[in-house]
């Protein structure tokens, strides 16, 4: 089996499991609306400072949601000793990285799209250019994803892994934060040549990431 | 029930001679006390921030030794997963840099805090380099929580050593998005380089002083704990043994069978 069908079946196996535990859809799509509801009673909405911090919004909710993914991402691994299962599979490690890296893109993907309805719809934001805007929002799912995946796999097997996680990724990924707020901002401003550079670091990140998962995920896998 | 647990000593027990360690603590005690009275004394206050310039002498070399210490920690973490030159020796010295390192750069954040109230008038700034020492400051403790977590140790050798790297590729891509972020929002940043071109010899002669003085505490410091942790390492399989030959005969507990309180 090549690289890449190998990471279609683990990631085919994650979505799966994600479809019939909806989990994604009943929990952590709900904590992602009602973050945006919380953000608009901290801060006022009448007077436009929503609008503005929008992106920002938007982005810190991703991180809060990209964390509890990867937890969730690992948590299917730690029952009936799945995690042997996986190492016992004779997969490649990094194929199993780009797996679980996929499987976790495409869910936040997909919580990004209705996240960014609400933004829309409760904030009041108006998408302006949209190019920039998706490119800049893939880079950064894919650059979350395979960051969240390997810190995921560097804590499995912790116990205390649900607290050590977002301590170990969450400055990890903060270039990620500050790219795609700016990259958004920047589309909503409808001035897209600002938006392109950040959508080049957002990239680099992503690429650099994923490399280091490839060849990082094998042995932290081994001896999880 | 004294069994023979005395671990015979190893090659990579000790970084240094004992005697080099205090050699280098007391030439670390000379040039802090050199760099107490030049830098106090001899250097004359600053022109435009008076006596609070002063800080410079330690804020600075305490950022140079932060970077020379995550710059040890990548090293060691790096030469610890090379196959060839896997050792825990590598391990245990990217561990305690790491800690130094933390230190340093919690030091650094605090003195930079304290010279800022006088001369910004503010305690902290959006500045790039601050933001960067931030994140540097987080994606380090976050390493050294990792390393707390106990687990068999070529595990947590290699776990460590990875999420090492980790943080240290990450660094450059922190400072570049957080250099570009602040230059493209704000026009003036509080720091005119143009303003520490000229410097006065005394001074100069501070800062360097400071700078060596700050460069030998760390190689004490970092040769203490390294040991630390080799005694660290021995009592707990202290603990191990004598807890297994409790287990087996029964009878007196093991902390006082090895004397571990003592």
């Amino acid at each position: 089996m090549s690289i890449v069908q190998e990471a279609a079946l683990v990631a085919a196996k994650d979505l799966r499991i994600e479809a019939r535990a909806r989990v994604i859809s009943q929990q952590i799509l709900p904590f992602g609306l009602i973050v945006l509801l919380l953000f608009a009673f901290a801060l006022d909405p009448d007077r436009g400072v929503l609008q503005r911090v929008a992106p920002g919004l938007f982005w810190v909710t991703v991180l809060l949601a990209t964390l509890l993914g990867v937890s969730r991402s690992f948590a299917l691994e730690a029952d009936s000793g799945a995690r042997d299962g996986l190492r016992l599979s004779n997969l490649d490690g990094s194929s199993i990285f780009l797996g679980k890296a996929t499987a976790l893109a495409v869910e936040l993907l997909v919580f990004e799209a209705l996240l960014a309805l609400g933004v829309v719809v409760l904030f009041d934001v108006r998408l302006a250019s949209l190019l920039p805007l998706i490119l800049g929002t893939i880079a950064a799912t894919v650059g979350l994803s395979a960051a969240g995946t390997l810190y995921g796999v560097l804590a499995a097997g912790i116990r205390a892994r649900e607290t050590l996680v977002p301590v170990l990724l969450l400055p990890v990924v903060a270039p990620v934060l500050l790219g795609a707020t700016r990259a958004w901002e920047a589309s909503i401003d409808g001035v897209p040549s600002d938006a392109w550079p950040w959508v080049a670091l957002l990239g680099i990140f992503a690429v650099l990431f994923v490399g280091i998962g490839m060849l990082a995920f094998g042995p932290l896998l081994e001896e999880s | 029930m004294t069994t023979s647990i005395e671990r015979p000593a190893t090659a990579g027990d000790r970084l240094m001679a004992p005697v080099a360690r205090w050699i280098v603590g007391i030439a670390a005690l000379l040039a802090l006390g050199a760099l107490v009275v030049v830098g106090l004394f001899v250097a004359p206050p600053d022109d435009v921030q008076g006596d609070a310039q002063r800080l410079m002498y330690i804020h600075v070399p305490a950022a140079w030794l932060a970077y020379l210490a995550f710059a040890v920690t990548a090293l060691g973490s790096g030469l610890y997963l090379w196959p060839r030159t896997r050792s825990y020796v590598w391990d245990r010295v990217a561990g305690a840099s790491a800690e130094l390192g933390v230190i340093f750069t919690g030091l650094t954040l605090l003195l930079g805090s304290m010279w800022g109230r006088p001369v910004w008038g503010v305690w902290w700034a959006w500045d790039a380099r601050l933001v960067t020492t931030a994140v540097l400051f987080f994606l380090y403790l976050g390493y050294l929580a990792l390393r707390r977590i106990p687990a068999a140790a070529d595990v947590r050798a290699k776990r460590c050593a990875i999420a090492a790297l980790i943080a240290f590729v990450d660094v450059p891509i922190v400072h570049f998005s957080v250099t570009w972020w602040r230059t493209l929002h704000q026009e003036a940043t509080v720091f005119n380089p143009e303003l520490d071109a000229k410097i006065e010899g005394s001074m100069a002669l501070a800062l360097w002083i400071g700078v060596l003085a700050f460069t030998l505490l760390y190689v004490y410091l970092l040769d203490l704990r390294y040991r630390l942790e080799v005694l660290a390492e021995d009592r707990d399989e202290r603990e191990l043994e004598a807890a297994i030959a409790d287990r087996v005969q029964g009878g007196v507990p093991a902390r006082e069978a090895v004397g571990v309180n003592s």
